[in-house]
């Protein structure tokens, strides 16, 4: 396949990882922010190529992993007790509510239903419009446009049953909190391309010189991600700390202006709670005051008591890479993708489902 | 495959209840379509069951069919509740001799698209050698059902060279996939979600009986094991290879054959073709001395032009399946949670 198969061509893939090799003299943790990046480095098998000196950590940029448990119970009860059509991206629906997923309440009778659009949320909206029906917005800067899209769409067309549970959440920001905690040790990252794709690079510009680290904006693919790390090792190795784009064939310095465009138009920066983390001050959209018809939390006043979250999950320590999932007591014991007690275990994205089938694999294999 | 059969005069044009209800309805429905069209010394018997003789031992399998939609690209529920269990048994090594098939109709199904999986099912049973020999008609209210459920049961003889068993893979033996991988999972859903490719992708429904008997029948013994990964896909078959046999399983990323409109709609969708479900394709745990030469032979069936070696067991981590990926990792690839959901980027 054109634009993909080069990207994983294994000699490529095996002469970064010597140059790699080559460069590194001494041990760097490196953090690659986006949950695709880690799926893509577990699936390829790339962890146990790099050399040991080079240590990924799996940052926050797992959006299923982040959104907050409350949320997860407003749209259980949205769809519960509203009896809304609740339509959602495909891996939210197993993540563990406080009282239970959407998959089960899907079992129990509630209307979940599973799309890869939210515009084919507003057309289910369009056939029934004696049904309310709510998309759950998740997602970083990349979903954003489309979520916003949905709502132009719904304005357009005279829609008024659609509406969305928006949870967004901005790469920037996490980067922020995982460089303020004390106990982190991230000495460079790989920026998430894709959110770069529609946002540009200019807000990375700041972080560099205020932390003094490299960020590489980084692709998805093998040889993306061993570029990647490449690059950054490189600047670690000079002491260097620059921003550096590895994914310039999809990542303008601009980004996508129409894409910001229509994401300004819906949504404004607010406060934002991170499932696991807690709130990072301006680190995610909410609905415009202008369109809060189309805001399920504002449209069905939702007010759901926020539980307490599992006191034996360390998902937060995970997410800012302070801890490794197999460090949590509870790793594989008490918390497997099929009993997760929080959502790193689910998505596999989460790190800690993604760690889960890798120690696995790295035990078996060093048995 | 579409298969045309005059549809021939009925009284109504849909299912309703009385259909099922065992009185003149049913017996119309039945004369003047179902017996007429399936029609066989076993089922001109008009009895309530089929008596026959077989010899040798024997292999008997069963399998309901409730997939949605019920037509297809590529093939429609009829065929797929033929040819699944005729798959079933040549998978045990037997030839496929009889098949049951009973029906769950909901009132409304139309009648033209009942008879369109009539016909389906009139010739995938010509296309394997199988006859249809008894079966069962029943209709349920609108909303208990989903149009159609079919469930077929079928009895063959096991093919006399054949020593199909988990218990006789050994470590060192191959593992052969008969075609490329994923595509009837990508068919369905492609029309589930209202997806459109360039190309219409097909699924690969198939019967595989004549394939597998042609094996047997030069290699014997030396084929070891044979299964079709339909649900679940080849992940779910090699882990529970893996776990029965208390053996590790490798496979090689770059030799798994998959055509590149169904890698594209994977890549796509966010899916893992390894956990995506298969219907026209088994795979084969054979000697490795005689690994090529099936391979060979199976590249040269109609069923296999894209048989690839895809892999060994070996006698390290046990019970796991790993992956070598194309750019020289692995990794361990797990039995699937439930359903394959998409992700989010």
């Amino acid at each position: 396949m054109k634009y993909i198969s080069e990207y994983r061509d294994a000699d490529l893939v095996a002469q970064y990882l010597e140059e790699i090799r080559h460069t590194v003299t001494r041990p760097w943790t490196i953090m690659e922010v986006c949950g695709g990046q880690t799926h893509s480095l577990v699936k390829n098998g790339i962890l146990n190529l790099l050399p040991p000196e080079v240590q990924m950590v799996h940052g926050p940029g797992c959006p299923v992993c982040v959104t907050p448990l409350n949320l997860i119970d407003k749209a259980a009860y949205l769809a519960e007790e509203k009896g809304v059509i609740l339509c959602s991206y495909g891996d939210m629906i197993r993540v563990p509510g406080s009282k239970r997923s959407l998959l089960e309440s899907k079992a129990r009778g509630a209307d979940v239903r599973i799309l890869y659009s939210p515009l084919e949320a507003v057309k289910i909206a369009q056939e029934n419009p004696d049904r309310e029906v709510v998309f759950f917005a998740v997602g970083f800067e990349t979903t954003a446009p489309a979520n916003a899209l949905s709502v132009i769409h719904a304005q357009r067309a005279g829609v008024s049953n659609y509406s969305i549970l928006a949870s967004h959440v901005l790469v920037p920001p996490a980067i922020e909190a995982v460089m303020n905690d004390p106990d982190s040790n991230i000495q460079g990252f790989l920026a998430a391309g894709h959110v770069c794709a529609i946002m540009g690079i200019d807000e990375y510009y700041p972080l560099v010189d205020r932390y003094k680290i490299p960020i590489v904006v980084t692709g998805f693919e093998p040889v993306d991600l061993v570029q990647g790390i490449l690059m950054t090792v490189r600047q670690l190795e000079k002491g260097e700390h620059q921003l550096e784009n590895q994914y310039s064939r999809v990542v303008k310095p601009e980004g996508n202006p129409e894409a910001q465009k229509v994401i300004q138009r819906i949504f404004t920066i607010a406060d934002r709670e991170w499932r696991g983390i807690g709130v990072i001050p301006m680190s995610g959209y909410e609905v415009r005051p202008e369109y809060v018809a189309y805001d399920a939390n504002i449209k069905f006043k939702v007010n759901i008591e926020k539980a307490a979250e599992s006191n034996e999950c360390i998902a937060g320590l995970v997410l800012k890479g302070i801890k490794k999932p197999q460090e949590c007591p509870q790793f594989g014991r008490g918390c497997t993708p099929q009993m997760p007690l929080g959502a790193p275990m689910v998505s596999s994205e989460g790190a800690c489902a993604a760690y889960y089938h890798f120690s696995q694999a790295m035990a078996e294999l060093e048995a | 495959m579409e298969l045309q059969c005059p549809l021939p005069q009925f009284d109504f044009e849909v299912i309703t209840l009385g259909h099922g209800s065992g009185g003149l309805l049913t017996n119309q429905l039945l004369e003047s379509g179902v017996f007429d069209l399936l029609k066989n010394e076993f089922l001109d018997q008009r009895h309530d069951g089929a008596t026959f003789s077989l010899s040798g031992p024997l292999a008997f399998s069963t399998d309901s069919y409730v997939v949605s939609p019920i037509f297809f690209p590529g093939g429609n529920i009829g065929e797929l509740a033929v040819n699944g269990t005729v798959n079933d048994l040549a998978m045990c090594g037997a030839i496929p001799r009889y098949l049951s098939l009973a029906f769950i109709l909901e009132e409304g199904l139309l009648m033209k698209d009942f008879w369109r999986i009539l016909v389906s099912i009139k010739f995938a049973a010509e296309q394997a050698g199988v006859k249809i020999v008894t079966g069962d008609t029943k209709v349920v209210e609108r909303g208990k059902g989903d149009q159609i459920f079919i469930n077929t049961s079928g009895i063959g003889e096991l093919h006399p060279k054949a020593k199909i068993n988990k218990s006789r893979v050994g470590v060192g033996d191959r593992i052969i996939i008969s075609g490329n991988i994923a595509a009837h999972g990508i068919a369905i859903l492609s029309l589930r979600e209202g997806l459109q490719f360039e190309s219409a992708i097909q699924s690969d429904t198939t019967n595989l009986n004549h394939t597998v008997a042609s094996l047997l029948e030069v290699f014997g013994d030396k084929i070891h094991l044979l299964h079709d990964p339909t649900r679940g896909g080849v992940a779910t078959v090699l882990n529970e290879m893996a776990r029965d046999t208390r053996l590790g399983v490798e496979i090689w990323q770059k030799n798994l054959p998959l055509a590149e409109d169904v890698q594209g709609a994977c890549e796509l969708l966010g899916l893992d073709p390894l956990y995506v479900a298969n219907e026209g394709i088994f795979i084969a745990v054979v000697a490795a001395e005689v690994s090529e030469a099936v391979l060979e032979q199976l590249q040269a069936d109609e069923n296999g032009l894209q048989a690839a070696m895809i892999g060994e067991i070996v006698d390290v981590h046990p019970k796991q399946v790993v992956l070598h990926s194309s750019i020289g990792g692995k990794r361990v690839v797990n039995m699937p949670l439930g359903e394959q959901l998409p992700r989010i980027c």
